[in-house]
């Protein structure tokens, strides 16, 4: 499937754009039985296209994860804290060359990149000191800094504080999304690919072995931690700009949780497998809530669809108990723990 | 001056619901060596029980708040939570036993996430009052202290500290001087040792977990009693200040435990009175991430090398 990946990825950028386009401009009788009138698509499937929108932020964020968690095997917590820096620091940008006209989608494009690199930098100071623990030590600390990220932005007067941040114009759209999406899934799977993925790999099966060889382990931690981060800040930014409001409450360690689960459920280290993830997590909530709502299922049905955190949780311990490597990922080798 | 002691005595009541959980924290990770994340929402289970059982109990002793009373709820909030305990280690740990620790970390995450939404779903999203156990009132002290007159000291902050401590020494004769305990210290010091000399790690690993969650029980009602109301998610901040308590007196050392939660109270408080509430949290994680990355091994704990 990785024969050509630049053309491919050229290809993947091509459809976003037409489909992109056609959502704008086709007008929605064109679809179905022409009853649309004079809307375009988007404004006739607005709550479709929200979810759409959902969905590629989703596999931004989880694809980003899945080069610290899975690839690299650093169990990173704090995915939402990056997500807010990119969010807060391209809306700030945005916002300050003044809504719609002042950068207009250049503007974007430029405050969108300056959100990652903003992140990518947050994910370099955190990732530095943060990355010489390990496992479950990591994981506390890549939270704490989450909340640390939230309670700053909390007490930042210019990013709105606890008011939140609301007035950017929606630059966002299908093209961005998953535009971005494919520039993700190119560059995550290209770094694997490479001599970087070697020890990423490395480091993820046996740091110890890996050092031993030669390998700089905190090197190659601190760069999948930073390119997760820039790629988490890309998302935070394109979902500012579709949202056009930002709560800092929003990206507390829930929405970290949400995230890691995608990964885990898609199989850590299978790109394919995280990105079905994300599409199928970010869909399965608006499937449920269409369930509880559907009048001909009996009750007991609906009410149980209407929790569907429930369910969620539930998925995810019965899927450790059964199958811990994930939907997709192989059954890679583990080493046995324990042994001292 | 008045102020800061003040600010000191309401640091304790709080930090010594947060060594409490911690305590549990602490025990687990002795045994198995993982983060029992859920054991916040444990917590959260024990001001439930509290809350559906304190009216019952009540009844019989005549729908008045007492202090007999008070102490039926506890322990019968403590026996629930402990069963939770046991049984959450038994249906999602257990078979987990052999796996690598990210999975059972991630379980333990699973565990708290449901936790907190069937709590959503059977008890109801809402914050609820909590029924009146005790009736609180500020403690008269007497003019001849002079300026120490001027501290406000309730019945319920008494209570709480009070009744911490006589835990925390009950804690301590079951590790030391029963022959339970003594099997947790040789489960927690090896495993594999432990076992060959004919104890059971099965049996320890449940009495650590009842143990454990019993403690977070106890704590559940005794927030309760303090603060007016209750909500399913109340676990899970609760949790995270205990497991940063935990790790800064050194995780798996029970003094530390009660240490660092004491600590930590008293750090939000004086954040709370002399900073700014909004820098609470940010504040108690810095200390958190700074004592990983100076002493990871935390103010009491032991250093362990690790073997390749």
């Amino acid at each position: 499937m990785f024969q050509r990946p630049k053309i491919l990825l050229l290809f993947a950028l091509l459809l976003a754009a037409l489909v992109s386009w056609s959502m704008g401009h086709v007008p929605s009788g064109f679809v179905g039985n022409g009853q649309g009138g004079s809307g375009s698509l988007i404004d006739r499937y607005a709550y479709y296209y929200d979810v759409l929108i959902g969905i590629g932020i989703s596999v931004i964020l989880a694809a980003g994860l899945n080069l610290v968690n899975g690839y690299t095997g650093q169990f990173s917590l704090g995915h939402a804290g990056f997500m807010a820096v990119g969010a807060y620091a391209s809306s700030f940008l945005t916002l300050k060359w003044g809504g719609t006209a002042g950068g207009g989608v250049m503007g974007f494009f430029v405050a969108l990149l300056a959100g990652g690199g903003v992140a990518a930098l947050a994910g370099l100071l955190v990732g530095g000191p943060s990355l010489r623990l390990k496992g479950d030590y990591l994981a506390i600390v890549t939270l704490g800094f989450n909340e640390i990220i939230k309670g700053v932005i909390q007490n930042a007067e210019p990013l709105g504080a606890q008011r939140g941040l609301g007035g950017m114009h929606q630059f966002t759209n299908f093209f961005w999304t998953f535009g971005c999406a494919a520039v993700t899934v190119y560059v995550v799977l290209a770094l694997v690919h490479s001599t970087y993925g070697r020890g990423f790999l490395a480091v993820r099966d046996d740091e110890i072995a890996a050092e031993a060889m030669g390998i700089n382990t905190t090197k190659y931690k601190v760069l999948a931690f930073v390119v997760g981060a820039f790629f988490a800040g890309i998302a935070g930014g394109l979902y500012a700009h579709f949202k056009q409001f930002i709560h800092p409450e929003g990206f507390n360690y829930l929405r970290s949780v949400d995230i890691v689960v995608m990964v885990i459920l898609g199989g850590m280290g299978s790109t394919a497998g995280v990105c079905f993830a994300a599409v199928l997590l970010t869909v399965l909530p608006e499937l449920l809530r269409a369930v509880s709502k559907a009048p001909a299922l009996p009750a007991t049905v609906q009410q149980i669809a209407e929790n569907r955190m429930v369910l969620y949780s539930l998925l995810l311990i019965v899927l450790m108990l059964i199958r811990p490597q994930g939907l997709f990922g192989g059954s890679s080798r583990q080493k046995k723990q324990g042994a001292k | 001056m008045i102020e800061f002691l003040q600010q000191l005595i309401n640091g304790l009541a709080q930090g010594a619901i947060y060594a409490l959980i911690a305590l549990g924290y602490t025990m687990v990770f002795g045994v198995l060596r993982f983060i029992n994340f859920a054991h916040g929402d444990v917590f959260m289970l024990g001001a439930f029980a509290g809350f559906y059982v304190g009216p019952r109990v009540l009844k019989f002793f005549g729908n008045a708040a007492s202090y007999p009373g008070a102490a039926v709820v506890l322990v019968v909030a403590m026996l629930i939570c402990a069963v939770f305990g046991i049984l959450i280690e038994f249906l999602c740990y257990r078979p987990l036993r052999d796996r690598p620790k990210l999975t059972v970390l991630i379980t333990a995450i699973g565990v708290s996430l449901f936790l907190e939404n069937a709590g959503q779903f059977v008890f109801g999203a809402d914050p609820k009052s909590f029924p009146e156990l005790i009736t609180d009132r500020a403690l008269e002290i007497p003019e001849s202290w002079g300026a120490l007159s001027l501290l406000t000291i309730t019945a319920n902050q008494l209570i709480v500290v009070g009744v911490t401590l006589a835990l925390l020494f009950a804690l301590r004769f079951i590790v030391l001087h029963t022959r339970m305990g003594m099997a947790m210290r040789a489960v927690s010091y090896n495993p594999t040792a432990a076992s060959l000399m004919g104890i059971n790690n099965d049996v320890v690993i449940s009495f650590t977990f009842g143990l454990g969650s019993a403690l977070a029980g106890a704590a559940g009602v005794l927030i309760s009693i303090q603060q007016p109301s209750i909500d399913p998610l109340m676990g899970v901040n609760a949790g995270l200040k205990a497991f940063v308590a935990a790790v800064l007196g050194g995780i798996g050392n029970l003094p530390g435990a009660a240490l660092g939660g004491i600590l930590i109270g008293l750090i939000e408080v004086l954040v709370m009175g002399y900073v700014s509430p909004t820098y609470r949290d940010p504040i108690v994680f810095g200390v958190l991430i700074l004592v990983l990355l100076i002493k990871p091994t935390g103010l009491l704990g032991a250093s362990a090398r690790e073997k390749v």
